[in-house]
């Protein structure tokens, strides 16, 4: 789950991590109210969406004067923000972040991520601040340091010191930098995050050392510990359609092409979206309906595929192992009848009893077509595409 | 042979009296599993689908000689069942569970290593060594004994190249699915390792898909050391960065994790990959065609003599 760059540094104080002063604001006037109360001379507004690049998207902006302020906030709230994340569709700005302005002597580095070939965290610190990381290590890799941490010990006070003097870090600024580095895996850790990252984290003129942005996600399946993270979820920044799709307990993601599929299985539902495209179609959705592959779930996954209105054909596609095909032959009958499917609707049901299955589709009187096997399938969806 | 499970497997499920385990416990015993016992805390001593029910692993261990264990327990409490498992001293555990937080697995991971216990896992469909055992909870009757080794990362998609290699009339050594999280117990690279030195399988299909570097490792682990040929698929190629695709670990991240790097990285070392998900079966029947024909001299005076070595083995027994 990702959460916004307010929520993260709330989450952060919680742990005694080092932020700028700073309040969320929904509208101007919470805005220019928030800057009263940080008080100072400067201020950073910066839009809250989902996605990086904001800065140079023009979301985020620094004021001089509590008008600038106003002005600022009234510019960015309510716009699209497109940035290299967003799509080119963009986000809307519905939320805002005012902060102190800090003195930056020094932008850094500093994220902690799991390494899934070790199966270990990995704390990840550089110099080279305000820049992706991901370019970083493509182009100077040395500036990149990194400590694996044994899942035993946590993190060892070695290894922050290790981090801060690589860091460049000196006097105040070193002890500053190693309680925040301890914080910052501790937050990491004990909240379930997927990631941290503090990009840039600044060395201020005054010597602390702070997080000036910060991205953290959570790893969903721990959740259901965690009941104040879950209450971050912002539904503005999800598809409604895959909102909808996660109340039916549906994996579902949208996708710009025209042919939607529903597959048992989150691989073979990838490996149908890439034969769609291999064949000459553009896949409408990734959509994994599970073992269960029932009246019910058919159901609403037909629903959420039809509210897409770019979608021109279906593509269901079940390999019955434990589930039997003449069994989810049904569910599909049903649920086409009790959803009314317009569509041309390709079905190809593999495994056991898979050739009643297709006796009972084929007998079903709807508009069906059965396919043999996946390059079948494939195909004669992209030729219902094209008739 | 055939690796991880066989006919020397003895089954304890963990979790057997749950609606999961007893179902896919039925399955397994018909497929002629030898499920010595099951667990659930506080059922000990009764028995359930004719099988002896405890409360500990440990107990199934000393009593039934269990050395492999299979769990349907829940994810928030899967990773104590994992350790216990280990901690009784089975030499293999297989967690179906799906949905278990990483953090727990990374140190479950670590703890399993440092006991020197395989770990199949979790968020799989378990293993199968048709013919001999199966452990898990895939369609035993799409399988067939053979010499093709498969290794996946998905489920159904597993079922689906399974189901196209007995097509086109080959079968399989052992079929394991890795499974689909960040943190696996047994990944591409441990496998392969595995396969390398399993005589009777002659060819491996590697299916990957999007998120992490684990087939990029393997690749470099196959150009180095593997000796047999392998067939490659990776999916995902369509799914756009950013969003994980069912699987906690189908996840395309900072660039990275992308199916083309992967497919690209497995052709450089040599891999057969194939683009269509439809064509793997051929692909496995391309190269073992050619080698049949190539090798088949070779192959019966192998099995020839491994027969003569059976035989004496046989008679020196009997004495």
């Amino acid at each position: 789950m990702k959460i916004h760059e307010y929520q993260a540094k709330e989450i952060l104080k919680k742990f005694n991590v080092a932020i700028p002063k700073g309040k969320v604001a929904f509208s101007v006037d919470e805005a220019v109210r928030a800057a009263q109360e940080i008080g100072g001379s400067v201020w950073v507004v910066k839009a809250q969406i989902h996605a990086g690049g904001r800065g140079k998207g023009g979301g985020v902006k620094v004021a001089k004067s509590i008008d600038e302020v106003r002005q600022l906030a009234s510019q960015i709230l309510g716009m699209t923000l497109v940035t290299h994340q967003t799509g080119p569709e963009g986000k809307v700005v519905k939320r805002l972040l005012i902060e102190e302005g800090i003195n930056i002597a020094k932008e850094l580095y500093a994220g902690i991520v799991l390494d899934r070939t070790t199966s270990k965290n990995v704390f990840m610190v550089s110099t080279e601040g305000g820049v992706e990381i991901e370019k970083v290590a493509a182009e100077s890799p040395e500036k990149i340091l990194k400590e694996t941490v044994d899942p035993g010990l946590g993190l060892m006070p070695f290894q922050a010191k290790k981090l801060a003097f690589g860091l460049g870090l000196t006097g105040d600024a070193y002890k500053n930098g190693v309680r925040f580095l301890t914080a910052l895996y501790k937050a990491y850790v004990e909240s379930d995050a997927s990631l941290a990252e503090i990009n840039p984290l600044v060395l201020t003129k005054e010597g602390y050392v702070m997080a000036l942005d910060a991205k953290m996600n959570f790893d969903d399946n721990a959740l259901y510990r965690h009941p104040d993270i879950m209450e971050l979820r912002d539904l503005d920044e999800e598809s409604p359609l895959e909102v909808e799709a996660s109340k039916s307990h549906l994996n579902y993601i949208k996708l710009d092409g025209n042919v939607g599929c529903m597959v048992n299985g989150a691989g073979l539902a990838m490996a149908t979206m890439d034969i769609i495209k291999l064949t000459g179609g553009e896949p409408a959705n990734f959509l994994d309906v599970g073992g269960g592959a029932n009246v019910e779930t058919v159901s609403s996954g037909f629903k959420i595929i039809l509210s897409d209105p770019n979608v021109k054909a279906i593509l269901i596609n079940i390999f019955g192992g434990i589930v039997r095909c003449d069994r989810v032959a049904q569910g599909v009958i049903e649920a086409a009848k009790r959803v009314s499917v317009n569509l041309p609707v390709v079905v190809r049901l593999e495994g056991t009893n898979a050739k009643e299955g297709a006796q009972l589709l084929k007998d079903s009187g709807l508009n069906f077509a059965v396919a043999n096997g996946l390059k079948d399938a494939a195909e004669k969806v992209v030729a219902a595409l094209r008739n | 042979m055939s690796i991880l499970i066989d006919k020397s497997t003895r089954l304890v499920v963990q979790g057997i009296t749950g609606g999961e385990g007893s179902f896919h416990t039925e399955q397994m015993i018909e497929y002629g599993t030898k499920v010595v016992a099951g667990v659930t805390p506080g059922k000990g001593g009764s028995k359930h689908l004719n099988v002896p029910v405890f409360n500990t692993v440990a107990e199934a261990v000393e009593k039934e000689g269990a050395n492999t264990s299979v769990i349907f327990v829940p994810a928030a409490f899967a990773p104590d069942a994992i350790v216990e498992a280990a901690d009784a001293g089975v030499r293999l555990v297989v967690c179906i569970t799906e949905g278990i937080p990483v953090r727990d697995m990374v140190g479950v991971y670590d703890y399993l290593k440092k006991k020197n216990v395989r770990m199949v896992g979790p968020n799989c469909p378990g293993v199968i060594s048709p013919g001999k055992a199966k452990v898990g909870i895939m369609p035993g009757f799409i399988h067939r004994k053979g010499s093709v080794g498969l290794i996946s990362r998905s489920g159904t998609l597993t079922y689906e190249a399974v189901a196209q290699v007995t097509a086109q009339g080959y079968g399989q050594s052992t079929c394991v699915g890795i499974g689909g999280d960040p943190v696996i117990g047994t990944k591409f690279v441990d496998a392969l390792e595995l396969f390398r030195g399993d005589d009777d399988t002659e060819a491996v299909i590697m299916i990957g898909e999007i998120g992490g570097t684990a087939e990029e490792d393997a690749a470099a682990y196959i150009k180095k050391h593997f000796n047999k040929p392998v067939v490659g698929f990776i999916a995902g190629r369509t799914a756009p960065p950013g969003r994980r695709m069912g699987h906690a670990g189908a996840i395309i991240s900072g660039g990275h994790g992308t199916a083309d790097e992967k497919m690209a990285a497995m052709k450089k070392a040599g891999i057969v990959v194939v683009e269509s998900p439809a064509l793997i079966g051929q692909a496995v029947a391309r190269i073992l065609g050619s080698k049949s024909k190539k090798k088949a001299s070779v192959t019966v005076a192998k099995k020839v003599a491994k027969a003569k070595t059976r035989k004496a083995a046989a008679k020196s027994k009997k004495k």
